[in-house]
Order: structure tokens, then C-alpha cells, then sequence
């Protein structure tokens, strides 16, 4: 048995990585694109409507992708910024930097969206159920990380800083995830169960489907803004003069 | 070491005492604005009061937070502090219990006296007591964290606030859940011991993530 060996370090480089994403992003941005067809009609025409809820509950197919996205991106935004300080790897950094728009973007359309719903759901917009004041926080968090680093002018301090933050924030994800939690049931305050309808198996494949895509979607943008970020910090390299031209 | 570098602090602290005070007076001032702007009925006071007396602690101790490294960051003491053989873990620790001492633990003295204005209960204040003690260390040892963070940065006081006040969610939940389950008669033990557990996992973790921050910042 012959193991070919693949240089995983030297994708590690921006000058090698570079060219990498740009061949990727189309291929990504395609399978984004069709995923979103797919899903939206599987949502729309395919997926019955649910009996208690009517059609307001297709809301569920862009939200529960969004809200999953933006708590799984802070977590890869936290092992990637992780990466980049014990490692010295800039390119990790910069990854880091690249999903934390992204990850914030989820976040909001979540909370949006979410808020869209509750009000037909449950008649008002916000209540503080335990699930939308942690996606509160962790937008909090997501804001606190990305005004830390536009903060400050050096790129090396800004990315050391915002991976000190992004790992404080991660330990502290769970801790206020429970007391959150624990406040909710402290207070009575929501009583609602949004989960409470069955899901038939299309309204299951349609987020499924939806959730792939967001994730690609994810993938396209976050290597797109990757590669504006290696442009900006390395204009100075010679290798990214011959990139370009 | 420790002892030098708290006690160091202490002084400092001493010789620049309208600071601290004015710290103080901002809380007291903050508590007092929220009778003015809900109204003097005591049903509504009681219930609003641990909510109160903890959000203005929270933000008091975030405006003290600058002074933790400020001084010593500009002068460059922090510097050959960081540079002795001590772990900077130490060196941290000290600092964030002078901070403590002096801008957290005028706030606990008060508090009680704060508390009457709202109409609460003897039992009562000695919870709030209980809980600010066990709390206000945690809000010294996060707040370190972004202090350290923003050292020397355009707007740090703003941006700490942004950094630090998420993470202090959990502590205002813990600490106004043992107040409220004094006022309501349900147990207070379990939200003082889950103070307690925030307070341990902080005391461990929190000095570390300073010294990393620091070593950044001074870098």
C-alpha cells in the first residue's frame, strides 16, 4: 500500500494559497447557486403546509441554516484565529478575519428572521426565550471581535488580540448559553415551543438542502474575502505582483 | 512580588483618590436616576432592585477598568514587569486584586445602603452583599482580559465596554437570580454556588488570558 504524501503546509503559505481560492470560488459560487434553487422549491411548492402555523412557517428554512451557520462559524472562527497565534500561521488569521463578517452576517439574518416569525408564531416580535437572547450575545460577541481588530492599525497585534478574544468568547459560549437558559426558566418569561410541529420529510430536506447551501455559500464568500485580505496585507510581496498581472 | 506589585497599586490608588471616588459616585448616582425615571412606587422598586444595583456595578467597575495597565503601560513600567523572572500570571493577579480592592469593594460597602433606598429587606441586602462579593471578582479578573486587549488603542474605553460586557453576562444573570430568589423565598444556594463555580473557573483561567493579551499589547 502506497501512501502518496500531500503537503498540507504548503497551502499554509498566502502565495500558494492564493491561486488555490481563486480556482476554488467558481466552483463553490455553482454549487451555491443551484443548491439555493433547489432548496427554495423544494421549500415553497414542495413542503406542505403546516397545519398550525399556515405559511409563516417557511421562515424556518432560512432561519434554522442561519442560526446554525452563525454559531458553528464562531467556533471555526475561534479554531482558525487559535491556529494562526500558536502556530505563527498568518494565513489562519486571516481566515479568521474573512468568517467573522460572514459569521455576524449570519447571526443578524437569524435574529431577523427570527423575529419575523415570532410575530405570527407567537404574536410579538421578541420575547426572551432563551434561544434568541444567546444569538443576541453572540452577536455581541461577533461585534466585539471584528471592532477589536478594526481597531488596531497592526495586522500582526490585531490578529493576536482577536484570537485571545475569539477563544476567551468561545469558553464563555457554553457559560452563558446555561445561564441563559437558566434565567429563561428563572423568569417563566416564554413559555412558547417553537419545535413543537412535526417536520415532514420534505420540510426536512428542504433545510437540509438550504443548509448546504449556506455552507457553500459560506465557503465562496469566505475565500473570496480571504483573497482580498492576502492582497491588502501582502501588496508588498513580489509573488502577488505576478498573481495579479 | 505579589505583594509589592498590589501593594504598589494600593498607593498609587491612595495618591489619586478623587478617581476612585468619582468611580463610587457614579454608581451611587446611576442607582438613584432609575427611582427617578420608573417612579417611587415600592412594589415596582423591590422588583427592579437587583437588576439595578448589579448593572450600575457592572458598568462602575468597566469604568475603572483603564486604570489597571493604563498608567504603567505609558510609562513603561509594565514593560520591566513583565520582563522579571516572575510569571506574568502573578503579576496580573496582583494587579487585578488592587484593582478589586479599590474600585469593587467600595461598591459592596455601599450597596447595602443603596438597597434601602429601594426597599429591600435585611435578609435581603445581605444577599446582595453575599452576591457582590462573589461576583465583583470575576467582573475585576474578565475586565483584565479587555483591558489588556485595548491597551494604547484609539477609543479603548469605548471598545472595552464591547469586549467586556458580554462576557459579564452570565455574572449578572447568577448575581440577580440570588437576589430575586431572596425577595421571591426560593433557595439562594444554588445561584451562590454556581457565583462561586464562575468565580473559581475565572480566578484559574482569566489571569492567563491576560498575561497572553498583555504580552501582545506590549509586544
Amino acid at each position: 500500500m502506497s501512501t502518496r504524501r500531500i503537503n498540507w503546509y504548503k497551502y499554509a503559505a498566502p502565495a500558494n494559497f492564493y491561486p488555490l481560492a481563486g480556482k476554488m470560488i467558481p466552483f463553490f459560487t455553482v454549487v451555491t447557486v443551484l443548491l439555493f434553487i433547489i432548496g427554495l422549491y423544494v421549500g415553497f411548492f414542495v413542503a406542505p403546509t403546516d397545519f398550525q402555523q399556515g405559511e409563516s412557517y417557511r421562515i424556518i428554512f432560512i432561519h434554522v441554516p442561519a442560526a446554525w451557520m452563525g454559531m458553528f462559524l464562531y467556533v471555526l472562527m475561534a479554531v482558525y484565529a487559535g491556529l494562526g497565534w500558536a502556530f505563527n500561521a498568518r494565513l489562519g488569521s486571516m481566515m479568521a478575519t474573512a468568517i467573522s463578517t460572514t459569521g455576524a452576517i449570519f447571526t443578524f439574518i437569524s435574529l431577523v428572521t427570527g423575529s419575523l416569525w415570532g410575530r405570527p408564531a407567537w404574536g410579538v416580535y421578541w420575547v426572551w426565550d432563551a434561544r434568541m437572547t444567546s444569538t443576541l450575545i453572540l452577536m455581541f460577541l461577533y461585534i466585539g471581535f471584528i471592532s477589536l481588530q478594526a481597531s488596531i492599525d497592526d495586522s500582526r497585534r490585531a490578529d493576536r488580540a482577536g484570537a485571545v478574544l475569539a477563544l476567551v468568547g468561545l469558553i464563555n459560549v457554553p457559560i452563558i448559553y446555561f445561564s441563559v437558559q437558566w434565567w429563561n426558566t428563572l423568569h417563566q418569561g416564554a413559555t412558547f415551543t417553537a419545535r413543537s410541529f412535526k417536520m415532514a420529510p420534505s420540510m426536512l430536506s428542504a433545510m437540509l438542502i438550504l443548509m448546504a447551501a449556506c455552507w457553500m455559500y459560506s465557503i465562496a464568500v469566505v475565500l473570496a474575502r480571504v483573497r482580498c485580505i492576502i492582497r491588502e496585507r501582502e501588496r508588498e510581496a513580489p509573488w502577488l505582483a505576478e498573481a495579479v498581472a | 512580588m505579589f505583594g509589592w506589585v498590589s501593594w504598589r497599586d494600593l498607593i498609587l490608588a491612595w495618591r489619586h483618590r478623587a478617581d476612585v471616588l468619582a468611580t463610587l459616585f457614579f454608581f451611587i448616582i446611576v442607582t438613584s436616576l432609575f427611582p427617578l425615571g420608573i417612579g417611587p412606587e415600592p412594589q415596582t422598586l423591590q422588583t427592579i432592585a437587583p437588576g439595578v444595583v448589579w448593572v450600575a456595578a457592572l458598568l462602575a467597575s468597566m469604568l475603572s477598568l483603564g486604570r489597571i495597565f493604563g498608567n504603567d503601560y505609558q510609562d513603561g513600567t509594565l514593560e520591566q514587569l513583565l520582563l522579571t523572572p516572575q510569571p506574568a500570571y502573578l503579576i496580573v493577579l496582583a494587579k487585578v486584586l488592587a484593582h478589586w480592592l479599590v474600585s469593587e469593594v467600595p461598591l459592596v460597602i455601599i450597596a447595602p445602603v443603596l438597597g434601602l433606598q429601594f426597599g429591600l429587606s435585611e435578609n435581603t441586602l445581605l444577599i446582595v452583599v453575599v452576591s457582590l462579593l462573589l461576583g465583583t471578582p470575576v467582573l475585576s479578573l474578565i475586565g483584565a482580559i479587555g483591558a489588556a486587549l485595548t491597551l494604547g488603542l484609539r477609543a479603548a474605553n469605548v471598545l472595552v465596554a464591547l469586549l467586556v460586557l458580554p462576557l459579564y453576562i452570565p455574572v449578572l444573570i447568577f448575581g440577580t437570580g440570588a437576589i430575586q430568589a431572596t425577595v421571591n423565598g426560593t433557595g439562594t444556594k444554588p445561584w451562590l454556588l454556581l457565583l462561586g463555580a464562575i468565580l473559581v473557573l475565572a480566578f484559574v483561567f482569566a489571569p492567563w488570558a491576560t498575561s497572553a493579551a498583555l504580552k501582545i499589547s506590549v509586544e
